[in-house]
């Protein structure tokens, strides 16, 4: 529910980071404030436990220019990743436009992101949105782990992509790497599906 | 499962130029008469749609609309979760500054921040004026 | 590195024996259950329930209420923060049946109680006020 201001040309878009726990939203959004710390004017907010877990959101305004003659803010969120706060979850899918899933490249994680991604699109049908026509990119996050037994990209595609078809990145939101590209392809996937608001 | 045509769901409300200028109008009338030093309203997803303040309000009032709406939705819940339709106005009391909730309709929130100068009772009573004024917009 | 990232290490800064969480739950029967309060419970900033009373009759959903209780309590506090204040004073919700009072107990915890029309906001604050100093007390010894 993308909010498109006529009169002052402003558009308010609402990105939401999704995927399993410790997966790497925060760190995606923590490389994207850094990066950018110069376009961002505020504070990155970010709720989460003494633990250092995001415990409601991560939030990040951030001013990506002028297109097509509007000033866009795209607003970038994060979930709670944990299972336990499926409620507060949902909460933050209210309105999104566009999703990053968060996929952790770890051979241990492979069923939470599958249970991830399933919890994803009963999540969004509450709010009447399926996962097959939401701007979505996949992110295979963690590809720098070098200690730990990595899935091959072959069959993170195949668990997760199979049906959707949608862009994937391989990516490593520690380093950085892929985080800009990432972000860049939904906010371009995100301001396509609003393209015939904005005319 | 009916699922929005177009991925994205705009049609939950729309607002025309001049009813943004309306929405101003109202908001500044209201801050002035109420002496209040920030108000905004916000749609459910943490959008600013409209905002005034007193010239000395300096607060990040982005990340003040995405807290206050997912406030709002979490007390929603809770009060889902224990049979209420609702609970009643949300209100957070500080030190020298407090913020105030007001639910507009099922889409909008209006977000006051007002310091100690200014009463409860005063408030509530603008708020309900400004309420008043912005449902006529869309009737 | 890769430990840092498993999901089912649960990270807690306090610590509570068996004999502690009897006396507190001791003291959430004697001091709210026992005077009207529906449905209390002690949950920490992350949302987990550490000791939970009920009347019996209170059959809502406490882990999804814990999650947003505290997640809530998060968000009021960041606010706070925004606009320059410390904290906001206490939360409290009133329903036409059913309300909650939330209360900050230390710094890591929260009290949590829900009650129905017969119990008096005051009383309950004074309730709520002496079952803080109780459980706090359990702490430091």
């Amino acid at each position: 529910m993308a909010f498109v201001n006529m009169k002052s040309k402003e558009v308010q878009a609402k990105i939401v980071y999704y995927g399993p726990g410790r997966g790497g939203k925060t760190t995606n959004l923590e490389y994207i404030y850094s990066k950018f710390r110069e376009r961002i004017k505020s504070d990155m907010v970010s709720i989460k436990t003494h633990g250092d877990r995001t415990l409601f959101f991560d939030f990040l305004p951030f001013d990506i220019g002028k297109i097509m003659g509007y000033d866009v803010k795209v607003q970038l969120y994060t979930v709670p990743g944990q299972v336990k706060y499926d409620a507060t979850r949902r909460l933050v899918l209210k309105g999104v436009d566009g999703m990053v899933f968060v996929a952790d490249s770890q051979v241990s994680q492979r069923k939470k992101n599958i249970l991830s991604l399933k919890n994803l699109q009963e999540n969004l049908a509450t709010y009447k949105k399926s996962i097959f026509k939401i701007p979505l990119v996949l992110q295979y996050n963690k590809r720098d782990l070098k200690d730990v037994p990595l899935l091959p990209v072959q069959q993170m595609d195949k668990d997760m992509n199979s049906q959707l078809k949608v862009p994937s990145f391989e990516g490593s939101a520690l380093t950085g790497h892929n985080v800009v590209p990432t972000l860049k392809k939904i906010i371009s996937q995100t301001m396509a599906s609003l393209q015939n608001v904005l005319k | 499962m009916d699922y929005d045509d177009d991925g994205i769901s705009f049609s939950e409300y729309t607002i025309e130029g001049e009813q943004i200028d309306m929405l101003d109008n109202i908001l500044d009338e209201y801050v002035a008469e109420s002496c209040a030093n920030s108000a905004m309203l916000i749609d459910m997803a943490g959008n600013i749609i409209a905002q005034q303040d007193n010239g000395a309000c300096e607060h990040d009032l982005y990340s003040l609309a995405a807290l206050a709406s997912a406030n709002f939705a979490a007390v929603d819940t809770m009060a889902k979760l224990v049979g209420e339709s609702e609970f009643s106005l949300l209100f957070h009391k500080g030190e020298s500054e407090s913020i105030h909730f007001s639910k507009v309709n099922s889409e909008f929130l209006l977000i006051t921040i007002f310091g100690k100068d200014v009463t409860l009772g005063l408030l509530r009573l603008k708020v309900a004026d400004a309420l008043t004024k912005i449902n006529a917009i869309w009737e | 590195m890769g430990s840092n990232y498993d999901d089912d290490v649960t990270f807690t800064e306090y610590s509570l024996g068996p004999d502690q969480l009897q006396k507190i739950e001791t003291i959430l029967q004697d001091d709210l259950i026992d005077s009207g309060v529906n449905s209390v419970m002690l949950i920490d900033l992350a949302g987990n329930i550490i000791a939970q009373k009920d009347n019996g009759s209170s059959e809502h959903d406490l882990y999804s209420l814990a999650a947003l209780a505290s997640a809530n309590f998060a968000a009021v506090d960041t606010m706070a923060k925004i606009v320059g204040e410390e904290e906001f004073s206490l939360l409290f919700h009133k329903g036409e049946n059913e309300s909650i009072h939330f209360s900050k107990v230390h710094d890591e915890f929260l009290l949590i109680s829900i009650f129905s029309k017969k119990v008096a906001l005051g009383l309950l604050r004074l309730k709520v006020s002496e079952s803080i100093d109780k459980i706090t007390a359990i702490w430091k010894r």
